[in-house]
C-alpha cells in the first residue's frame, strides 16, 4: 500500500486518474481504517485529503456555509455561525461516535461511506445541501442525496472525490432538527433517523419544508408527502399527525436485531413529529 | 512496502520515525517508540484505550495512520506526569480507587485531561458524555467520574 497526501485538488484528481490501482480517499478514517483493519478494504493506495488547501475550512458563502471535506464533527460543533444557522445539521454530525470519533469524523466521509444509517445524511438532505465534486475537468455541484446510490456505493467516478458540501442560505424564520432512535443514550447506530428543515412566514404558517428519513431504506428517503403535510399549516397537531402518517407510509425498513419492521415504521412517524416541533420552535414559532 | 519517514513532536519532544503506510499511530507509539502507555483494547475506535491528542484534538490512535502524524503535535499518557510529580488527575484516580486492572486508565486519563482543558468546570453529565467513548470493564465508572470531578475542582482552586 502507498500513502499519498497531495497539497492541491489538481494533484489529487490527477493521482486518482493515474494508473496506480485501487485508491481510497482518507478523511477522518473512522470508517476506512476500521474496514481496513477488519480486512473488508485492502486498498493499494490511500489518498489523504487533509493536506489539500481549503479542505479544513468552514467558509461563509452567499449567505450559506461551505464545509471543506476534511472538517471534523468537533470543528462543526465549535463554529458559532454554522451552529446558529444549521443547528439540526450540527447536532446530527455531533451524534457520530464518541468525543474521540468527533475529533476525526467528517460529514463528507459519513456521506461517501454510504451507510443507510449514517446520521448526518438525513440532516444534510433536509437542508438541501449540495456536494462539490472535484474531477479531472474541474468541479461540479450535485445534491447530496445523489452521492450515495445504495449501501456502500456512490455515484462518484474513480477519478472524482467530494471537495466540500454547501449549506445554502434560508430565511431567518427557518429551523431544522435531526433526531435518531437508538436503544442506548450514546455510541450506537441509528435504528431510525429523521432530518427536517422548515420555514415559517410572519404569522407562523409553514411556507417550506423538507423531510428525510435514514435507516429505513437502502438510502435516505425524501418524504415529499410529509413536507406537503406541513406546508400551509401552522404546524399544529393535525398537521403533525399527517406528517407522521406520511413518514410511516414512506418508510421501507428491514427487520434486524435492533428493530422490527413495525417498530421502525412507527418510530419514523414519531421522530418526524418531534423533529418538526423542534424545528418550528427554532424557526421562532 | 516503502517505509515513510515522519517528523513529529511527541509530548513536546521532536521525534522521527519510519513507518509502513498502513501502520497506525498506536502501533508506531507502542512497537517502535516503546511508548506502551497507550493500549489497544479493540483497534476499531470503540474502547478509547488508545486515546491520545493530535494537535490538541482527542482521537483514537488506532484510527490514525502513523503517516498522518507528519508535522503534528502528539500528546500521550507518557507526557502527563511532570517527572515524579503526578498530574492531579492521576493522583485523584489513585485516591478514589478509580482503576482496577488499569487497561482503560491511560486512555481515560488522556481523555479526562482533554475534557478539563476544553471545559474546566464540567457537570457530571458533561463528564459522562465526554468519556462515553472510553470503556471500562472493571470499575462501573462511578469512581472514575468522581475522580475526574475531584481533580477538576482541585485544578480550578489552584488556578
Ligand atoms: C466507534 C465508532 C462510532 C461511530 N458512530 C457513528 C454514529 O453514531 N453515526 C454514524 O453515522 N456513523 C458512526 N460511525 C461511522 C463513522 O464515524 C462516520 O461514518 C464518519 O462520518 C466517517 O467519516 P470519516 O471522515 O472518518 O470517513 P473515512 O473513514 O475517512 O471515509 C469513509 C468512506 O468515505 C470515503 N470518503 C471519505 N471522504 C471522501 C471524499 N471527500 N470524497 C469521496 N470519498 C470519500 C472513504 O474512501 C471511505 O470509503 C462510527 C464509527 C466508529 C469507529
Ligand atoms: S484500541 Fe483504539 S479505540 Fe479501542
Ligand atoms: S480498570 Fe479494568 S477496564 Fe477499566
Amino acid at each position: 500500500m502507498r500513502y499519498h497526501a497531495p497539497a492541491t485538488l489538481e494533484d489529487a484528481t490527477q493521482l486518482l486518474g493515474s494508473d496506480l490501482g485501487d485508491c481510497r480517499i482518507l478523511a477522518g478514517g473512522t470508517d476506512l481504517l476500521v474496514r481496513m483493519r477488519s480486512g473488508f478494504a485492502e486498498p493499494d493506495n490511500i489518498l489523504d485529503i487533509k493536506r489539500i488547501d481549503g479542505m479544513r475550512d468552514i467558509t461563509a458563502e452567499d449567505g450559506g456555509w461551505r464545509l471543506g471535506a476534511a472538517v471534523s464533527g468537533a470543528e462543526m460543533g465549535e463554529h458559532a455561525g454554522l451552529t446558529a444557522d444549521w443547528p439540526g445539521v450540527v447536532e446530527a454530525a455531533g451524534l457520530i461516535g464518541s468525543t474521540q470519533i468527533q475529533g476525526r469524523c467528517t460529514v463528507v466521509g459519513n456521506l461517501c461511506n454510504a451507510s443507510p444509517a449514517a446520521d448526518s445524511v438525513p440532516a444534510l438532505v433536509a437542508a438541501r445541501a449540495t456536494a462539490r465534486i472535484a474531477g479531472p475537468n474541474g468541479t461540479r455541484d450535485i445534491p447530496v442525496e445523489d452521492v450515495p446510490t445504495g449501501p456502500g456505493k456512490t455515484s462518484l467516478a474513480k477519478d472524482e472525490f467530494v471537495a466540500s458540501v454547501f449549506l445554502p442560505a434560508r430565511p431567518d424564520t427557518s429551523g431544522d432538527a435531526y433526531l435518531r432512535f437508538i436503544p442506548r443514550t450514546e455510541m450506537d447506530i441509528a435504528v431510525v433517523g429523521c432530518g427536517l428543515s422548515l420555514t415559517l412566514d410572519g404569522d407562523g404558517t409553514c411556507t417550506d419544508a423538507r423531510v428525510a428519513l435514514g435507516a429505513v431504506g437502502p438510502k435516505v428517503i425524501i418524504v415529499e408527502d410529509a413536507a406537503k403535510a406541513l406546508m400551509g399549516t401552522k404546524v399544529d397537531e393535525a398537521a403533525l399527525d399527517a406528517l407522521a402518517a406520511a413518514c410511516s407510509a414512506a418508510a421501507t425498513p428491514i427487520a434486524d436485531k435492533r428493530g422490527t419492521v413495525e417498530f421502525r415504521t412507527h418510530v419514523s412517524g414519531v421522530l418526524a413529529k418531534r423533529a418538526a416541533k423542534i424545528a418550528a420552535s427554532r424557526a421562532g414559532a | 512496502m516503502r517505509k515513510i519517514h515522519v517528523s513529529t513532536k511527541i509530548n513536546g519532544d521532536p521525534t522521527e520515525f519510519l513507518c509502513e503506510p498502513d501502520e497506525t499511530l498506536l502501533d508506531v507509539l507502542r512497537d517502535q517508540l516503546g511508548m506502551t502507555g497507550s493500549k489497544e483494547g479493540c483497534g476499531t475506535g470503540d474502547c478509547g484505550a488508545c486515546s491520545v491528542t493530535v494537535n490538541g484534538r482527542l482521537v483514537c490512535s488506532c484510527l490514525v495512520l502513523g503517516a498522518e502524524a507528519e508535522g503534528a503535535e502528539v500528546a500521550t499518557i507518557e507526557g502527563m506526569a511532570e517527572g515524579d510529580q503526578l498530574h492531579p488527575l492521576q493522583r485523584h484516580f489513585i485516591e478514589n480507587a478509580a482503576l482496577q486492572c488499569g487497561i482503560c486508565t491511560p486512555g481515560i486519563l488522556v481523555a479526562a485531561k482533554s475534557l478539563l482543558e476544553h471545559n474546566p468546570d464540567p457537570t457530571e453529565e458533561e463528564t459522562r458524555y465526554w468519556l462515553a467513548g472510553n470503556l471500562c470493564r472493571c470499575t462501573g465508572y462511578d469512581k472514575i467520574i468522581r475522580a475526574v470531578m475531584a481533580a477538576g475542582k482541585e485544578m480550578r482552586e489552584a488556578s
